[in-house]
């Protein structure tokens, strides 16, 4: 049996009434990011629905797996097409399409009809009484529950007769490129790409900044945090990633301000230079991979002296979760074992014994005015020699 | 400034000759050795001509050289050959606590298998000590593998004597010897120490990667790892890489011959640095052994890796500990071995040299060390 095509459910796009296009097109739009490495599909908006047809050969499991990374799908119901729709023809097609998916099975079923083509010389229920009857005849073990069926097999008269009756789950969210932009801080670990995924998932279309401190960091690192972006891109579509050289800032904060605060100093800095970029790609809000006191820089008192850095919203995805729950997400979305590969990131290359957990604000201000003379050309260095690498999945 | 390439003990680059007769065996003696007709013929050419280069620097019979995927393989079947060709009589091994990865793991893997293995210790210097092999000597020992030169401090064993020990104890025991750092660079000489399994590397000697060989005394008792076509007398199946083993043989036959002054002084470029950098560069240590191209220095205070990336920055290519080992965050065994701390291993260079470097380059990086060393001890990871 082969699967010909794909009816895709979603799920919030349907509440957002006179925008509902926007999230229509932009839920296409992904679908053919997606779908392009796996072969030719035609893609269609039908009323309330979208289609994905393929002409020529594919392959069956990758089309699902491509399609299970497509956010604001909340399910992909594959489809068998019969070309003919005289009655006797899609019976047999139907009959043939039960006897090898439930093989086997002895369950309760209803067969639901819809006509796209009006001018079909009988009404839907006719149809379904029909088809349901040919069904029962050919597979006497199967019982007709019209009103609760454990399977419901549905036939569509279109241009074609599509049939279907089962539904993988899709990702849920919305699809990338509904809810504006924003800008990741990525690094090497764990929690930032989960971050980039959570908020992707709500529409959002995603760019990166990534800090890089060579020679404390090497090409490697770098590498991994490409890798990292190019699975987070999966999801999230193309991601611009800057890689900003942070390595003379670090130094600087190193030599002149107080050791324990090193690392809060740093994170404002980070974002500081994490907006810019952001408003360089109009984006509206920066996300991190922080989550309420995993280390001494995501305490409650230290990201409200790193939240202070930002005039944009900080959203945190992970804010309130364990980390075993944050490594469940990497492990879903492929991310963990780039993740814990074992290079450097500029955040570690530092770090004092005992950094400060509490932070004040005042204070930490007071330490950043020791920068003052030198902050401003360091910054403008660090943003002017940023590299930017557009990142695709494929 | 033009790069500095000091890795040498993670790879060589190939020689002109190497490249040439590798693209002549690609271009027009492409045939299969094992195929009945002229282009097959033409094609064994090479790999007897190899064999003959190679038994002649070692002193052994051509029909003695078996080749394999590399140092790897070769160590994997010593190793995992024999213990499945004596696995009835004998189940003991020894070898010492400084060896590569693929003598390590392989034994860690037959471990498992229900072998038994004893670790000899080395001294500061990262020798074994002869006293201790005589004490792990026993009835059941089957094999005895110690390696010639260490990779990552270039100490050099006393396989004469270590030979000759266990000969003396029990002539059945097989003693094997990772050659993959020494071949090329010293005499590897087989017979006089008593060796019954020889493991060599081609792209450590300027030749290719993916092509090694292991040296196996005729007699020798010992089972293939790998089964097929039954190529090199059943103990390697597989297509002969032509190739390899002929840019192998090349590369052999150049280190041994033409280049043989040129590889007796790659040791002056070595004691150069070493003693320059211990004058001139404060609070180092020198871990080096005798081997002629590697020298390994702590430099207490900072971080291998911040160094490495810093040299590399001035296009000064080296390595951190072991190149094969450096993907793995666990501590160097050989570094541990001789009894460095942790301010130590972990601050500590490998910096191996070649035909192709020169003085001049020696104290190029000696200049980078003592402007870089300084420089990133201030910013020391607390």
């Amino acid at each position: 049996m082969e699967y010909k095509a794909y009816l895709i459910k979603y799920a919030e796009i349907g509440l957002k009434g006179k925008n509902r296009h926007l999230f229509e097109d932009a839920l296409v739009r992904q679908m053919h990011f997606a779908l392009d490495p796996v072969g030719e599909f035609n893609i269609r908006k039908e009323s309330g629905r979208v289609f994905a047809e393929s002409e020529e050969a594919y392959d069956y499991e990758e089309t699902v797996e491509a399609l299970s990374h497509v956010f604001g799908i909340s399910g992909i119901c594959p489809i068998v097409v019969s070309e003919g729709k005289e009655m006797d023809e899609m019976a047999r097609v139907l009959c043939d399409y039960v006897a090898e998916e439930y093989e086997g099975e002895t369950f309760s079923f209803k067969v639901f009809c819809r006509r796209g083509d009006k001018s079909y010389p009988m009404t839907s229920m006719e149809v379904a009484a029909e088809l349901g009857g040919r069904v029962l005849d050919a597979f006497p073990h199967l019982s007709v529950d019209v009103h609760e069926p454990e399977v419901s097999l549905t036939v569509e008269i279109r241009e074609k007769v599509y049939i279907y009756s089962k539904e993988i789950p899709g990702p849920g969210g919305m699809p990338v490129g509904t809810n504006g932009n924003a800008m990741l801080l990525l690094s090497g670990g764990i929690d930032s790409p989960v971050a980039g995924y959570m908020i992707a998932k709500r529409g959002v279309k995603i760019d990166a900044v990534y800090f890089h401190a060579p020679p404390y960091t090497s090409e490697r690192a770098k590498q991994k945090v490409i890798d990292l972006a190019k699975q987070v891109a999966v999801y999230a579509g193309p991601i611009s990633l800057y890689v900003v050289n942070f390595t003379d800032i670090q130094m600087a904060i190193y030599q002149k301000c107080p050791k324990d605060e090193l690392t809060i100093i740093m994170r404002r800095y980070m974002m500081y230079i994490a907006e810019y970029f952001a408003k360089k790609r109009g984006a509206l809000a920066l996300v991190t991979g922080e989550s309420l006191g995993q280390v001494a820089s995501q305490t409650i008192q230290s990201l409200y002296v790193t939240d202070d850095a930002a005039t944009m919203p900080v959203f945190r995805p992970c804010i309130g979760m364990d980390k075993n729950e944050i490594i469940e997400i990497s492990e879903k979305i492929g991310t963990f074992e780039t993740s814990v590969l074992p290079y450097e990131d500029c955040c570690t290359i530092f770090v004092a014994k005992h950094p400060v957990t509490k932070p004040r604000l005042d204070v930490i201000k007071k330490s950043e005015k020791k920068l003052a003379d030198v902050i401003d050309g360091l910054m403008e260095e660090a943003l002017n020699s940023a590299e930017m690498i557009k990142i695709h999945a494929h | 400034m033009s790069e500095i390439y000091f890795d040498n003990g993670a790879t060589t680059m190939p020689f002109p000759e190497v490249r040439a007769i590798m693209q002549e065996t690609m271009e027009a003696e492409y045939g299969n050795p094992s195929s009945m007709h002229r282009k097959g013929f033409h094609a064994e050419e090479y790999l007897r001509y190899a064999s003959e280069v190679i038994a002649k620097t070692m002193k052994v019979d051509p029909k003695e050289i078996f080749f394999t995927s590399g140092g790897t393989e070769a160590n994997n079947l010593a190793l995992i050959g024999t213990a499945y060709a004596m696995r009835r009589e004998r189940k003991h091994i020894i070898t010492s606590c400084i060896e590569h990865a693929s003598i390590y793991n392989t034994l860690s893997f037959l471990e498992r298998e229900g072998f038994e293995v004893t670790y000899l210790p080395v001294d500061e210097k990262g020798i074994v000590s002869l006293d201790a092999l005589k004490e792990a000597l026993r009835e059941d020992t089957m094999m005895v593998s110690i390696m010639r030169v260490n990779n990552e401090i270039g100490s050099v064993q006393p396989v004469e004597e270590i030979g000759k020990i266990v000969k003396a104890y029990d002539p059945k025991i097989l003693f094997h010897t990772d050659c993959i750092q020494a071949y090329g660079k010293m005499d590897c000489l087989p017979k006089r120490w008593k060796a019954d399994l020889v493991s060599v590397s081609g792209h450590k000697i300027h030749g290719p990667k993916g092509i090694g060989f292991l040296y196996i005394k005729n007699g020798t008792k010992i089972k293939p790892i790998l089964w097929g076509g039954n190529q090199q007398k059943g103990m390697r199946s597989g297509t002969e890489n032509v190739p390899g083993i002929a840019g192998l043989g090349k590369a052999a036959e150049l280190m041994y011959g033409e280049k043989k002054d040129q590889v007796e002084k790659i040791g002056l470029v070595k004691e150069h640095f070493i003693k320059r950098v211990l004058a001139e560069v404060d609070n180092v240590k020198d871990n080096s052994g005798e081997a002629p191209h590697i020298a390994s220095i702590s430099f207490p205070g900072l971080r291998s890796e911040v160094l490495l990336h810093a040299l590399e920055d001035k296009e000064i290519y080296v390595s951190s500990g072991s190149a094969c080992s450096s993907n793995h965050p666990a501590v160097s065994g050989t570094l541990k071995g001789i009894g460095l701390t942790k301010e130590y291993y972990e601050s500590t260079l490998r910096f191996s040299f070649s035909v192709y470097n020169t003085i001049e380059e020696a104290d190029i990086c000696v200049e980078a060390l003592k402007e870089l060393v300084p420089a990133l001890r201030m910013f020391k990871r607390r």
